[in-house]
This record gives structure tokens, C-alpha cells and sequence, in this order.
């Protein structure tokens, strides 16, 4: 790469430019206020580093040949006649099934074990899109947010009216069934084996295993929480009653469960109420975007923050913590700290709420933030909550449950179950005790359901040699899972795991709701699920459908059974199955004596040790959507990067350029216990200083195509006693250089503050103060004749104050639209093709900004620039008010995306969409064109949706009802911050909403008149804390 | 000085002149001509399939009403070719041994499907939906032609963009009566204008929205 071009950053002029700053000033990245060459470069041109794609390799002469030779070709491509496509009937049609309708099917997939309710679209048995089930409690629908239809459970469309939010990784896990990289055969040794060679290797083994009681057996799984698949495992320990389940989950909630511990003396469940709280307070807590109940929690939170004409009550988020978070990014106040000084902080907070322990002294600016936010939980007890992230150590946990009874939130705003789980383990301490057995040759049979132990298990374990060890030694290692990965590579077996989608199951949500998990296709290729293996050491071969309906048709009673069984599938979720709350009984002195292990703040560099917020503990190294969606906040794709804050990056003199074809970033080497770890960094606003974050999931050996190879694998220095935050690191600058790509720069606006943000008491004296300087009284004069819009108006309305930047909205628009993706390089050169993208805005200086985010889908402009300048008439206007873009029209010349000003257009440069592998066509919505290259492309307002709404509302004579239109985006919104509908229907929301008095257009001063226009954002800071 | 040139070079250029005009000229209407013709359109060319299934028995001699075979048509965007099993509930009873039939009999015992070859194929950024033309009065063969006539079914309408919107622009001169839509003997009326006029506002049929690039691509 050449270094000759880029620029460092100067980060000392950046502070002083933010801190003459007068007024109100937003900023998008470091690289903005540096005012840099680059970044000019990178405004004025919208693809910027496009103009000689070829140049580097080919010289003029060669490429005028190359086009010759293609032109020919093609020509004669044209001569070919059109080969002749079949229709395929069933043999005899399935009821219901109609061709060209889709169907939907409920289900549940699961993360950490826990479920999230889904409603899976499928078009002629091929399942294609995902979204939430709003009878599960994981995965909410709109409630009261979108107008209440009419009782029935579908549109005449056949789609169903209770559609839920989602998360990315939701939308994403249906693009992991048909990746072409999920292994197809057992192997044995690394070699391809049949079924039959496993079933009769297994049966010996299991022989072998009966003579000595199971002495050498063990079952090592991820978190379980299907009641079917551990009452099989406990129906195994019982014939084998000398051999042990194991439990491993590299993001486990072992730190809460022991909290909970000391606090009740027995493990709980704890669950949120933010539905009922006024005051929030995270303690390093990324609720609103981790964790098992995340959609659920971000759209509670969110009913509490719907600030309309009229209804102006707003919960108040505060958030302490040692890296920036979704939820950081959404809190009213933020204060970051290293991981080891939020203990302090939570003992000085524990105090001031009145709860018996002694706290050290915090610096001045700390404990202001401890006394205010005390006053303001005390204001209101028993409506506030405290909540911690898993990072923090059991005894943060504690005090923070007894913070939470001392304010008396217990069984109001935090209520408690029983574990969720199956058997509430420790995970570490059930991984070591493996590892112990395994290093004392104690262990002959290992099978190993699911998960990657020898990618992700704590570096001091050692559990990748052990495990080679064992499988040298004659062991029977066996290692079930969707993909031959690192710990595949490592067993005897290898054994293909079936796709949620292709597989009977069952598995509990985040509060013990149990859905059974329904199959949408048959397994693409011969594959087994855990329960199935389970059932095959038993010495039986049931299918999984037999498995789970015998299961629960013993838990729900033979006389109706197949009238609850058929509701339960029906509904996605088994009714009575939550877990009731229970009462605790809160241990103070237990929690106090706890208190005083909390350690001092650490001196020195931190570090801390996240998931990564898309490819999360690794798991979904090989999903190509998730490696290219922008990750929230840094907007990093396809890498993972070390954040250092702006003062450390200084202190150690570490850069960050920008220009060339990617961001050129220092390379820095992580020196921790003896292990060494290289990684790029990534200057954080907001980050902690002398505090480095790392993020799991990346450095994988044997991920797939996809995600073999890129980042660095933070699981080095990772120790089972230092899960999470670790002090005593070194940190080094290697003089090495490496591109990121990130796509914070592109499609920028060119600098002009498209973000309105006013506090709770300033919308209440006025409104309209917010939008201000968006606002022009008069309607602006236009060259164009005025136009009616008669009909349907379809308009969008995005309130800021909700969006939460998770970028499940991205993920389901990528789904729904058949939108490819294009690899890193691409994206460095600014050529990705998401139709909706969220900008990220700072406000203040480089340490602590606030943080503020826009979704800027297309704005369906009235006056759309993009229409007059097409030659060929490809982009123009529906009488609906849509900016219509018909891609075979399309030549190609780009002007449209020029002249946007929002720059929402989309270029398919390079035949993205073009799957060499014939199993990834089956994942194309069949109701969206799929483009080719040297295509343009934008958001269509879901446009596929929008006419089959009208063509059944047309055949049953009717207008289109609010709400029988959702987009993609809306949809999967956990905190229904995009509203969508016609603004011609004055009963509509969004026609509602567009009567808000904070409603701005994005550039209203262009006179494009969007049709999608947003609500400013509105902020509830305490006064106390305001201007600090 | 000698000329140069023969005197018949004159006569050379202009033939050349006049030769390359009537060149261009005639390749652009070949072009345009050919790119309608029957030849590339495949308009009245029966198209081979595994059974040599007849419209014209079925529908004619017959009487069976379109909806029994294409049983989604009013329902969905495709009318839907028949399952076996639809075919088996005559066939199992009637000419159970013809040899023509035995591509059905296998399918039925075998459980695979029959592959009929596409005579009506639109390209992949079209979506027509079939429900909301029968619903608003296009009759099946406006479109499918005399389908009751044809012993093996071939292609009656040229399926090009221009025949699209002749419809799509003026609906009045094809839209029938509601009940008339799967009659295969209706013939347009004299005043098919003034019926076509007030079909279209019966109907509630927004032409403005008609013409718009979305209601068909997308």
C-alpha cells in the first residue's frame, strides 16, 4: 500500500479545533474536523478512488482489447436461443400451499442457547426470510407503536399480522443455512466417511463405554436449554452413570449466576422491567443490544421514550462504561471507565443508596456523577433500575442486587426466576473440570455438541492440545457441528450438525418460554442435530420430530396433545411456560463481606475483552452479512481492531490515516502473561484512556471462505481467571501498518449537520426550537408545476430519539432486497451496497462525545434530483409518490447517484450478485429482481410488499389499511423507530407523526421534499449532570 | 497528368454509396421486424411437452371449466399448473391405458414430478400476477388466445413490452365483464369502448397508476 498519500491524523489540532468550537457542532469522525485532503477528496467524490479501477494492472491498449474481445462475445451470447425453462407441479399439492404465495412458519433461533422467537417466510418450501414472532416474549411487535388492526391473524396477503423485531443475527442466521461452507459428510480423520462407518463406530464405542459404567465418557455442550435434549443427556448419565456432562459457552453468564449466589445464596434468573422504569443506570451493561433479551429490552426502553406532541414522560439512561456500546450510545449521560473503577464506582454508589459497605475515594468528577445519579434513583423507587454487564465480577453482581432491593426495584422493576437453564453450571469450572479429567487420561469417549472449544476455550486451559492429545491417543473424540472447524479438525469425527431451520427442537427464551423449534426444509444435506446424536448414543435412531413430540407429549398430557401440539407450533411459543417469578431473600451481610473483595482501580493498562457486536464470539466468523454490516459505532467491516482512546493514541503516538483505499491504522502488539497478540488499532471517541478493547470472534484458522483468516484471535489472551477485563497488559507500537475498512466516510452529506438534538425541557417550552435550524417557514419556491398527491402518499417517519444503531434494520433490508455483499476491498473503496445505512454523529470533545445516530434510507423525494439527469429515463416517479428505479432500464451512467444529495444510491460494480455456488440462489427473495452489474440500486420503500398489500386490497375492493404495509426495516425495528405508511390516510401514524412539531427533512433547504423525514432527537439530561 | 482512377470508379463509389444507405436501412428494418416476428417471439409455435396435453378436447369437447387444472388463478400471481394428482382424479378412471398418458402413471407412482416445458415465460424483472387481472375483467384469453382450439398449446401473444402497455394504457379495449372472464367462446361486443369505459370505473382500475414503472418491475 502506498503510505506516500495518506495523511496522520494531527489529534492535538482536532482537540483544539472541537474545543473552539462554538455552539452546537456535530462531527462524524476524527478525519471530519482534521479537515484533511482526504477527507475533502472523499466528499466531493461519491466513490471516491474509483476513477482508474483498472489502472494499476492494465494499460489502456490491453483494456481497449479486453472490450473488444467481451463486446464480440457478447454478441454472440445474443445468437444463443432461449433455452427453454420448465414448470415443475407437485405430485400432489400440500394443503395450503399456494404456488406464489409464501407461507410462514414459526420457530426459534437461538444464541447462547437462549431462543428468540421468528416467523419464517417461505416461498414453495424454500425458507427466505426471517422475522420476529411477537407472541414470544424475545422478540416484541410494534404494541401500541403501530395502529392496532383488526383481530385476525393474517393480512389477506397471507402474511401475519403479529410480526416481531429482530437482531441482525437473526436476520442473519438464514443466510448460515445456505452457506455453501457448512460441511455436507462425516469425517473421519479428515477424511470423507459414510453414516453407516460412523453409526457402527459409535455403537462400538457406546459397548465399550457400558462395560466400565461410562467411566471414560463425556459430553462437552454449549448452554442447554432445550428440556428435550437435557432430559436425553440426563436419560444417558442414568445407563452411564459414570460419565459426566460438560458445559462451555465462551459468553456465559457465569459471573451473574454467582453474584446471585452470594446475594440469595442460589442461583436466579434476574429480568428487566424497563417498560416500568423512569431512571436506568448501566454498570458497564450493553443491554440494549447483548444478551439474550436484548430486542426485548431495547423496545421496553423504548416505550418509555416515545416523546410526541402532548406525551412528553422520557426515561432517563445513565451508562458507566469501559468500552462504547450501542447502549452508551443511547444513554443521557455516559461516563467512561476502566473496567477495575467501576467497582469503586458501583461501593460509592452502594453507599449512597444507604447499603452497609465502605467505599474508596473517587476522584471529584466520579463522585458528582455517584451523587446525582444517587439522588435521582432515590427520587424514584421502586420505577428505577440498576443493571450490570456480565464483564463485572460476582460481587458487582451482588451489590448491585442489593443496590436494586435497597431502592426497592426487587419484584417491580427487576423481578427474578429460577435459571433459565437447563443445569445452571458454572461454565469455567465445568470446562476445567474436563480439562483436569482430560490432562489425567481419565477420558476415552469425548462427544462434543456444538461449539468450537478449541477455538474459544480460556488460553490456560489449554483445551486444543488436550484434545489432540486425547484423539492421538485412541481416544473416540467426536465433534457435531454445522461446520469442519478448528475443533473438528482436531477430533476423530466430525460429525455435520443440522441448521435450526432444517430441524425438530426446543429451547427456552431469556424469562423459560419454551418454542419448538419447526423446521422450514428438509436438511440440505445429510446432517444430524444434537438432540438426534443424543438419542443415537442411547442406541436408539428416532428422528428429531419423534424426539421432541414424544418429549412433550408426556409434559403436556396425552388427551389433547395434538391440539396443544398444533397451538404450539401454530404460535411459536408453548403457553405457560414462563418461568414464574420466585421470591429471594436478599443476604446483606453476605453481599457486604463480598463487597470488600471488590478490588481497587488497577494501575496501568487495562484490557478488556468483548464479543464482537457481529460475528460475536466467532460464531458467525463465516456470514458475509455480518462481516460487511458496519459495526455499530467504528463502522469497522471484515477486521476486528484494538480500541485505544484519543489520549492513549497520543501518549503512544499511534496514527490512524485516512485516504488511500482503506483506513491505514498503526499495528500495536498486546504483550499479557507471556502471550503476545498483534492487533490493529482503532481510535475511540469515548474509549477510556489507557484502556484497550479487544473483540472475540475473530483469528479463525477454520471458519470457511468467508472468515478464514482476517482479524486477530483475541481468545490468546484470554485466561479462565481473567475472562472479560485483565490488568498488567503491555502495549506496543510495532511500527507496522495495516488498512481497515470502515465505512464511516462514505456517502457523507459533506459535512452539514443533519442531526437535530434538544433536551426534554426545551421541547416542552417549544417544540419547534429543536428543528430550528432545519426549519423554513415558507414553502420554497419550485420550477417544477405543483402536484397533488392523490391516493396513496406512501412517506416514512424516523424518530432519533428511539434508533439505537443495532443495524438489525440493515441486516433485514439486505435479506429482504437480495442485496449482495462485496468484500473488504470493496468496501474500502466505498462500494458497498447497503440501501440503508446509519450515520453516526459526535457532539463534543474527543473524550466523552455524545453520540447521535441517522438512518438515512432513500428519501423518496418529491422533487427527486436523481430523475431529471437520467438519459434514459430508468429512475422517475410513481403516482404513489415512490421514486421508482427500474433496474433493466438501467445503463449504467451514475449520474443519478451524482446528483443525490443524500446519497443513497447504490452501484453494482462488479457483478456482486453472481453466486458461483447454486446453493446460495436458493436464499433470493423470488419477489425482487436480483440486479446484475452496472446497475444502479436503492431502497424501493419495500416496494415488493407495498403491491401485494394493493393487489389483495384491490381484489377485495378496499383501500390499503395503515399498518398492511410494513418494510423490511420497520419490521425488524426492536425500538419501532421507523414508522412507515400513507400520509394520505390522516388516521395513519405516520400521518400523525408527520404533524409532529420536531419533524424535520433531511437538507430542506435543497427543496427536494422527502417523502422520509425524521423527528429530532430528544435528549433527557439531568440538570445536575448537564455541562459537565 | 494521367487519371488516376478508372472512369468506372465513379460509378463504383456511388453503387458503394448508395449500396452501404440501402445496407443500413434494410439491417435496421430486418432488425426491428425480426426482433416482432413470430421466428424470435415463438408467437403461434406449439411447444413439444412430455404429454401431448389438448386444450382444445379438454376445454372444448370437454367443457371443463380453466379453474379446475389452474385452480390458484384467482388467488395468486401464477395460475398454476396441475399436480399429478389432479390429473389422476380423471385419468385413474378414463384411458388408463394410453400409452400417451404414461409419463402421468409413472410420476404418480413414482412420487417425481412431470416437467412441462414454459410456454409463456416472462423475463425474470417482470412480475405479473394472474389474481388481479381475472379479478378486474381481462378474460383468459385476451392474453392465452384461442386456447380452446389449440390441440398443443402454443404461444398466442407476443408477451413485448409494447403489448403490455397497450393494455395497461387502454384497458377499455380489452376489459370484460367480470363473469365473462373464463368464458372461452366470449366475443367482444360492438361497443367494446363505451363497455371498456365503464367496466374501468366499476372496477375502480387507476390507469394513471397502470403505466407505472413499479406496478410491474421491481
Amino acid at each position: 500500500m502506498d503510505n506516500k498519500q495518506h495523511q496522520p491524523l494531527n489529534l492535538e489540532e482536532i482537540r483544539k479545533r472541537l474545543a473552539q468550537a462554538r455552539g452546537q457542532q456535530y462531527w462524524r469522525s476524527l478525519e471530519e474536523i482534521a479537515e484533511s485532503e482526504e477527507f475533502q477528496q472523499i466528499l466531493e467524490k461519491e466513490f471516491p478512488r474509483q476513477s482508474s479501477p483498472l489502472g494499476a494492472f492494465l494499460h489502456r491498449r490491453q483494456f481497449l482489447k479486453l472490450m473488444g474481445a467481451s463486446l464480440a462475445l457478447a454478441g454472440l451470447t445474443s445468437c444463443r436461443p432461449l433455452s427453454m425453462r420448465k414448470i415443475v407441479p407437485q405430485v400432489q399439492q400440500p394443503e395450503e400451499m399456494i404456488p406464489g404465495k409464501p407461507l410462514y412458519f414459526a420457530s426459534a433461533f437461538s444464541i447462547g442457547g437462549y431462543a428468540r422467537g421468528v416467523l419464517v417466510e417461505s416461498h414453495e418450501g424454500r425458507p427466505t426470510k426471517i422475522e420476529g414472532n411477537a407472541k414470544h416474549p424475545a422478540s416484541p411487535g410494534p404494541g401500541g407503536v403501530v395502529n392496532p388492526q383488526a383481530p385476525a391473524q393474517l393480512n389477506p396477503d397471507g402474511t401475519p399480522k403479529h410480526i416481531g423485531a429482530t437482531d441482525a443475527f437473526t436476520q442473519a442466521s438464514i443466510l448460515t443455512l445456505y452457506d455453501p461452507d457448512r460441511s455436507q459428510s462425516p469425517m473421519y480423520q479428515g477424511q470423507l466417511s459414510a453414516w453407516t462407518d460412523f453409526n457402527a463406530a459409535l455403537a462400538a464405542e457406546m459397548a465399550k463405554q457400558a462395560a466400565v459404567r461410562g467411566a471414560g465418557l463425556r459430553i462437552l455442550t454449549e448452554n442447554v436449554t432445550s428440556p428435550t435434549l437435557a432430559a436425553l443427556i440426563q436419560e444417558l448419565l442414568k445407563k452411564y452413570p459414570q460419565a459426566k456432562w460438560h458445559q462451555y459457552e465462551p459468553t456465559h453468564n457465569d459471573n451473574a449466576l454467582e453474584g446471585a449466589k452470594i446475594a440469595f445464596g442460589t442461583p436466579v434468573n434476574t429480568i428487566y422491567r424497563f417498560d416500568r422504569a423512569d431512571v436506568i443506570l448501566s454498570l458497564d451493561g450493553d443491554f440494549l443490544y447483548s444478551g439474550p433479551a436484548s430486542v426485548r429490552y431495547a423496545h421496553d426502553y423504548a416505550t418509555r421514550r416515545q416523546v410526541r406532541y402532548g406525551t412528553t414522560q422520557m426515561n432517563r439512561l445513565y451508562v458507566v462504561e469501559s468500552t462504547p456500546t450501542v447502549t452508551g450510545s443511547a444513554a443521557d449521560h455516559r461516563l467512561p471507565l476502566r473496567p477495575s473503577q467501576i467497582g469503586a464506582f458501583a461501593l460509592a454508589l452502594a453507599k449512597a443508596v444507604g447499603l452497609p459497605v465502605s467505599a474508596p475515594q473517587l476522584p471529584a468528577e466520579q463522585q458528582r456523577w455517584v451523587d446525582a445519579v444517587a439522588r435521582d434513583l432515590q427520587a424514584h423507587r421502586s420505577r428505577c433500575v440498576v443493571v450490570v454487564g456480565e464483564s463485572q465480577p460476582p460481587e458487582i453482581h451482588a451489590l448491585v442486587h442489593a443496590i436494586n432491593h435497597a431502592l426497592g426495584n426487587a419484584g417491580q422493576t427487576v423481578v427474578y426466576t429460577q435459571p433459565v437453564e437447563a443445569n445452571p453450571v458454572n461454565h469455567i469450572e465445568s470446562l476445567r473440570d474436563l480439562v483436569q479429567d482430560m490432562a489425567a487420561g481419565k477420558v476415552e469417549t469425548l462427544i462434543i455438541l456444538g461449539g468450537n472449544p478449541a477455538y474459544n476455550a480460556p488460553a490456560d486451559m489449554e483445551f486444543a492440545r488436550l484434545l489432540k492429545e486425547l484423539t492421538q491417543r485412541n481416544g473416540f473424540t467426536v465433534h457435531l457441528s454445522q461446520y469442519e472447524d478448528e475443533t473438528s479438525a482436531l477430533c476423530l469425527w466430525h460429525i455435520p450438525e443440522s441448521h435450526y431451520l432444517e430441524t425438530w427442537g426446543d429451547s427456552r427464551a431469556f424469562d423459560g418460554t419454551v418454542s419448538i423449534v419447526q423446521p422450514l426444509i428438509e436438511p440440505l444435506y445429510p446432517s444430524r442435530s444434537a438432540i438426534e446424536l443424543v438419542d443415537n448414543l442411547l442406541g436408539r435412531q428416532r428422528n428429531s420430530y419423534d424426539i421432541v413430540q414424544a418429549y412433550w407429549s408426556k409434559q403436556l398430557g396425552t388427551a389433547n396433545f395434538q391440539k396443544a401440539w398444533r397451538k404450539a407450533l401454530h404460535d411459536g411459543v408453548i403457553a405457560g411456560t414462563a418461568l414464574p417469578p420466585r421470591p429471594v431473600k436478599m443476604r446483606l451481610d453476605a453481599v457486604a463481606s463480598a463487597a470488600q473483595k471488590v478490588s481497587a482501580p488497577a494501575e496501568g493498562l487495562e484490557i478488556v475483552l468483548a464479543p464482537d457486536p457481529t460475528v460475536w464470539d466467532g460464531r458467525f466468523a463465516n456470514n458475509g452479512w455480518l462481516q460487511e454490516l458496519p459495526k455499530p459505532l467504528s463502522h469497522l467491516t471484515w477486521d476486528n481492531a484494538a480500541f485505544v482512546s484519543p489520549a492513549t493514541a497520543q501518549k503512544m503516538g499511534l496514527q490512524m490515516d485516512t485516504g488511500g483505499l482503506a483506513n491505514i491504522v498503526d499495528v500495536v502488539e498486546l504483550r499479557y502473561r507471556g502471550e503476545k497478540l498483534r492487533a490493529p488499532v482503532w481510535i475511540m471517541p469515548g474509549q477510556p484512556d489507557d484502556c484497550v478493547t479487544l473483540f472475540l470472534g475473530y483469528g479463525r484458522t477454520r471458519a470457511g471462505k468467508v472468515g478464514t483468516g482476517i482479524g486477530y484471535n483475541a481468545y490468546k489472551v484470554r485466561f479462565s481467571d481473567a475472562l472479560w477485563t485483565a490488568s498488567g497488559a503491555t502495549l506496543v507500537k510495532t511500527g507496522e501498518r495495516y488498512p481497515l475498512a470502515s465505512t464511516q466516510q462514505h456517502h457523507s452529506m459533506h459535512g452539514r449537520d443533519l442531526v437535530h438534538v434538544g433536551t426534554l425541557d426545551e421541547f416542552r417550552k417549544d417544540p419547534k426550537h429543536l428543528v430550528k435550524a432545519a426549519a423554513h417557514e415558507e414553502p420554497l419556491p419550485t420550477m417544477y408545476p405543483e402536484h397533488t398527491w392523490e391516493g396513496n402518499a406512501w412517506a416514512m417517519v424516523i424518530d432519533t430519539s428511539l434508533c439505537i444503531g443495532c443495524n438489525a434494520c440493515v441486516t433485514a433490508c439486505q435479506a429482504e432486497n437480495n442485496i449482495p455483499i462485496v468484500g473488504k476491498e470493496q468496501v474500502a473503496r466505498g462500494r458497498e451496497m447497503h440501501w440503508i445505512r446509519i450515520d453516526r454523529y459526535y457532539e463534543g470533545g474527543l473524550d466523552n462525545p455524545s453520540t447521535h445516530l441517522l438512518p438515512v434510507p432513500c428519501m423518496q423525494c418529491e422533487n427527486a434530483p436523481c430523475e431529471p439527469v437520467c438519459p434514459v429515463g430508468a429512475t422517475n416517479h410513481s403516482e404513489e409518490g415512490l421514486n421508482q428505479m427500474v433496474y433493466n432500464r438501467c445503463v449504467g451512467t451514475r449520474y443519478c447517484s451524482n446528483n443525490c444529495p443524500y446519497k443513497v444510491r447504490r452501484f453494482n460494480f462488479l457483478k456482486y450478485n453472481d453466486p458461483k455456488e447454486p446453493v446460495l440462489q436458493l436464499l433470493n427473495n423470488p419477489d425482487v429482481t436480483v440486479r446484475g452489474r452496472g446497475v444502479m440500486e436503492k431502497c424501493t420503500y419495500c416496494v415488493q410488499r407495498i403491491n401485494a398489500a394493493r393487489i389483495e386490497a384491490k381484489k377485495l375492493g378496499r383501500e390499503i389499511q395503515d399498518g398492511e404495509v410494513i418494510t423490511a426495516c420497520q419490521a425488524a425495528c426492536p425500538t419501532h423507530a421507523i414508522i412507515f405508511g400513507n400520509m394520505n390516510d390522516r388516521q395513519s401514524l405516520v400521518a400523525q407523526l408527520r404533524q409532529q412539531p420536531h419533524r424535520y427533512s433531511l437538507l430542506e433547504e435543497l427543496n427536494t421534499r422527502p417523502r422520509t423525514t425524521y423527528l429530532a432527537k430528544v435528549r433527557n439530561p439531568n440538570p445536575e449532570l448537564e455541562g459537565a | 497528368m494521367p487519371q488516376v482512377f478508372h472512369r468506372s470508379s465513379n460509378t463504383l463509389a456511388r453503387l458503394s454509396i448508395v449500396t452501404g444507405a440501402a445496407l443500413l436501412v434494410s439491417t435496421v428494418l430486418i432488425g426491428s421486424n425480426l426482433s416482432r416476428a413470430p421466428y424470435v417471439t415463438q408467437v403461434g409455435a406449439p411447444v413439444d411437452q412430455p404429454v401431448p396435453f389438448s386444450h382444445k378436447h379438454h376445454v372444448k369437447e370437454l367443457g371443463i371449466d380453466c379453474r379446475y387444472c389452474h385452480n390458484t388463478v384467482e388467488n395468486s400471481a401464477v395460475a398454476s399448473v396441475p399436480p399429478t394428482h389432479t390429473c389422476m382424479s380423471c385419468h385413474s378412471q378414463v384411458w388408463t391405458n394410453s400409452p400417451l398418458l404414461e409419463p402421468i402413471r409413472q410420476s404418480y407412482l413414482n412420487g417425481t414430478p412431470v416437467q412441462w416445458n414454459k410456454v409463456y415465460d416472462l423475463p425474470d424483472f417482470v412480475y405479473f400476477n394472474h389474481s388481479i387481472h381475472v379479478q378486474k375483467g381481462i378474460g383468459c384469453t385476451t392474453c392465452h388466445g384461442p386456447i380452446h382450439e389449440m390441440n398443443i398449446t402454443y404461444k398466442a401473444q407476443p408477451l413485448s413490452m409494447s403489448w403490455c402497455l397497450d393494455c395497461h394504457r387502454q384497458p377499455e379495449k380489452y376489459i370484460r365483464p367480470r363473469e365473462e372472464v373464463f368464458n372461452v367462446n366470449y366475443q367482444p361486443p360492438a361497443n367494446q369502448m363505451e363497455l371498456g369505459a365503464k367496466l374501468v370505473k366499476q372496477y375502480n382500475i387507476q390507469k394513471g397508476q397502470l403505466t407505472n414503472c413499479s406496478i410491474c418491475h421491481r
